[in-house]
């Protein structure tokens, strides 16, 4: 009679579970299913061109895929040295009773939500980006040749590069909390050896600890690189939406792939035009989920223990 | 390990210095100072977004915020009571769908899972976790919006809001339920109660903490999404109860008060995000403060 119970409620929970694969099976066909027309009318054009037109019903998406590269890369050129310094700072140097507190802090950045930040940026980074920083890069290293022209150009204060800070203080928190598990799990004996050695404290970090770490490190910043891939809100508020073209320069207003869907989804009459913003949220899963994969293998390679992403 | 070293290496007196001793000192320091001043620019970079949601929301709250609805353009007053209902309502549905589906799914992992099937479902919710949100709106638009309902709903919000919050809850559910020692499901088993009974009877109500945990994480992140609302439950301007048309929620309330070129509601759009820091916040808090006292 208990067996028959038994049964039933294991079957019961493998149904809950079975679930999770059908919701992930389910979103890849139909996705796939709604953004067949488009992929099998613009095939690999949709990649390489840069004419997104819902009226003349041609659609070509690299400069949303362009858009979400830049503002990624920014992200990760700000965020890593913060992050991992960050980490370096809790796992390393602080007291416990100060190492708490600051991760602690640092973590509830990840609390916050993409909207907040999204007005946030709105009306208080992108301003200051505008008046201040800005126009202080394009007088500076703006001047340097090739360099330069990442920084060119007229200044609007909704663009590519302010999409990018706000992407690296939305994925600080995933970088420093990742990472310090990942220095968590570097051996004592790495440390030690080093400074029993005479080194300084900074020489065992740059010689012992980093490098054992590196593989982890790298996952960590994956992690944050797949979140800032699909991030909407935040960026779509900043990103200014606006240019079609592919230029140089971060201060270009430009899209995302995410921004793109979010500006254009209810907004789209014709079906080819919700295929093609369909197939841009295939693309963006496609990508996210490669990354994340790959970032998990190397975190999970290192620090023993389920990851919070 | 950080208290192992500067404590115990002894340091030569200055004075008497090797050759380039004095210059790895000061690179020594120098590299401390950065790294220290990292982690104090995390912190500020919070202490400066919290700030100033308080600064410039704390002025828009008053009673008619949580007591009315959204005045007409131009008009001065009005609150945000149909984005409150729209959020709270649409949380609830999506509690409803996400939280026996999470306990269902970690109850598999945790006490029967084995061989492939469970890790196909450890790997389907790694997936699910990381997908971007506005990649679970678009699906949902696709099979809710597009096809079963065939309009933009609350309960096709609400269904996106439970496939955010299902791996949340499902991974640190599991993640307790393993903590719970086997001497207990052993005792139970011994004493000739039935397996079902012995997890439903012993095993959670020991993890109850932890499974209210897992719940309210996954409340705290769902409560803040923004995009996949934005293409399932669109918004509405009135108070609306009825999950079947499409309703407002806060967050989708605060990307329209602020794009929009009037003053009062890029008030309106603070205070709805101090709002949501503060649940959000409080939620967070409160769950952390409580895992970090008892791992059950």
């Amino acid at each position: 009679m208990s067996g028959r119970g038994d049964r039933c409620f294991e079957l019961t929970a493998a149904g809950a579970a079975a679930a999770a694969i059908a919701t992930l099976g389910a979103l890849a066909l139909l996705l796939l299913v709604y953004s067949w027309p488009s992929i099998a009318r613009y095939g690999l054009s949709f990649f390489t061109t840069t004419d997104w037109d819902p009226v003349a019903e041609r659609f070509g998406a690299a400069h949303f895929v362009y858009g979400t590269v830049a503002t990624s890369i920014v992200a990760l050129l700000l965020a890593t040295p913060v992050g991992v310094g960050a980490a370096l700072f809790i796992g390393e140097y602080a007291p416990l009773r100060l190492a708490e507190p600051v991760s602690f802090v640092v973590e509830l950045l990840a609390v916050i939500p993409s909207i907040v930040y999204g007005l946030w940026g709105f009306f208080v980074l992108a301003p200051f980006m505008r008046s201040s920083v800005e126009p202080a890069l394009r007088d500076s290293v703006g001047q340097v040749p090739i360099v330069g022209t990442l920084f060119s150009g007229p200044i609007v204060g909704k663009d590519l590069l302010v999409a990018g800070v706000i992407l690296a203080i939305m994925i600080l928190p995933t970088v420093t909390a990742i990472s310090r598990e990942v220095l968590r799990a570097v051996p004592d004996t790495q440390r030690e050896g080093m400074l029993a050695l005479g080194a300084t404290k900074w020489e065992a970090i740059r010689h012992a600890v980093l490098p054992y770490a590196r593989g982890g490190i790298a996952g960590a910043l994956g992690l944050g690189l797949a979140r800032a891939l699909g991030e909407t809100m935040a960026v779509t508020m900043v990103v200014g939406n606006s240019s079609s073209r592919i230029t140089g320069s971060l201060f270009t207003p430009g899209y995302t792939m995410s921004s793109a869907i979010a500006n254009q989804f209810t907004e789209a009459a014709k079906a080819i035009h919700f295929a093609a913003l369909v197939e841009v949220a295939l693309v963006l899963l496609l990508v996210a989920t490669i990354i994340n994969l790959f970032a998990r293998l190397l975190v999970s390679r290192f620090a023993s223990g389920p990851v919070g992403a | 390990m950080a208290a192992v070293s500067g404590a115990l290496v002894a340091r030569r007196p200055l004075s008497q210095a090797l050759p380039g001793e004095l210059r790895r000192r000061m690179v020594d320091r120098i590299a401390m100072s950065l790294i220290a001043s990292t982690a104090l620019l995390g912190c500020a970079v919070l202490l400066f977004v919290v700030s100033y949601v308080v600064v410039r929301g704390a002025p828009a709250i008053d009673v008619a915020f949580f007591t009315e609805g959204p005045k007409p353009y131009g008009e001065e007053g009005g609150g945000v009571l149909p984005a409150i209902v729209g959020t709270l309502s649409m949380l609830l549905l999506a509690s409803a769908i996400a939280i026996p589906a999470g306990l269902g799914t970690a109850i598999y992992l945790s006490e029967f899972g084995r061989g492939a099937f469970a890790h196909a479902v450890r790997f389907a919710l790694d997936l699910l976790a990381g997908m971007p949100s506005i990649v679970i709106g678009v699906f949902v638009w696709s099979l809710l919006v597009r096809q079963v309902i065939g309009r933009f709903s609350g309960i096709a919000g609400a269904v996106a809001l439970a496939i955010i919050m299902i791996p949340i809850v499902s991974r640190t559910v599991e993640e307790i339920l393993r903590l719970v020692p086997d001497a207990l499901r052993e005792g139970s088993l011994a004493l000739g109660v039935p397996r079902w009974r012995t997890i439903v009877g012993v095993v959670l109500p020991t993890a109850r903490a932890g499974v209210i945990t897992g719940v309210m994480l996954s409340l705290a992140r769902a409560g803040g999404e923004t995009a996949p609302l934005l293409l399932t439950a669109l918004g509405n301007q009135f108070l609306s109860f009825d999950l079947t048309s499409p309703i407002a929620s806060l967050p989708v309330q605060i990307y329209n008060y602020a794009v929009a070129p009037y003053e009062d509601w890029h008030t309106k759009a603070w205070g709805s995000a101090l709002v949501l820091v503060s649940v959000i916040g409080c939620l967070s808090l409160v769950t952390r403060i409580a895992t970090r006292r008892a791992r059950l």
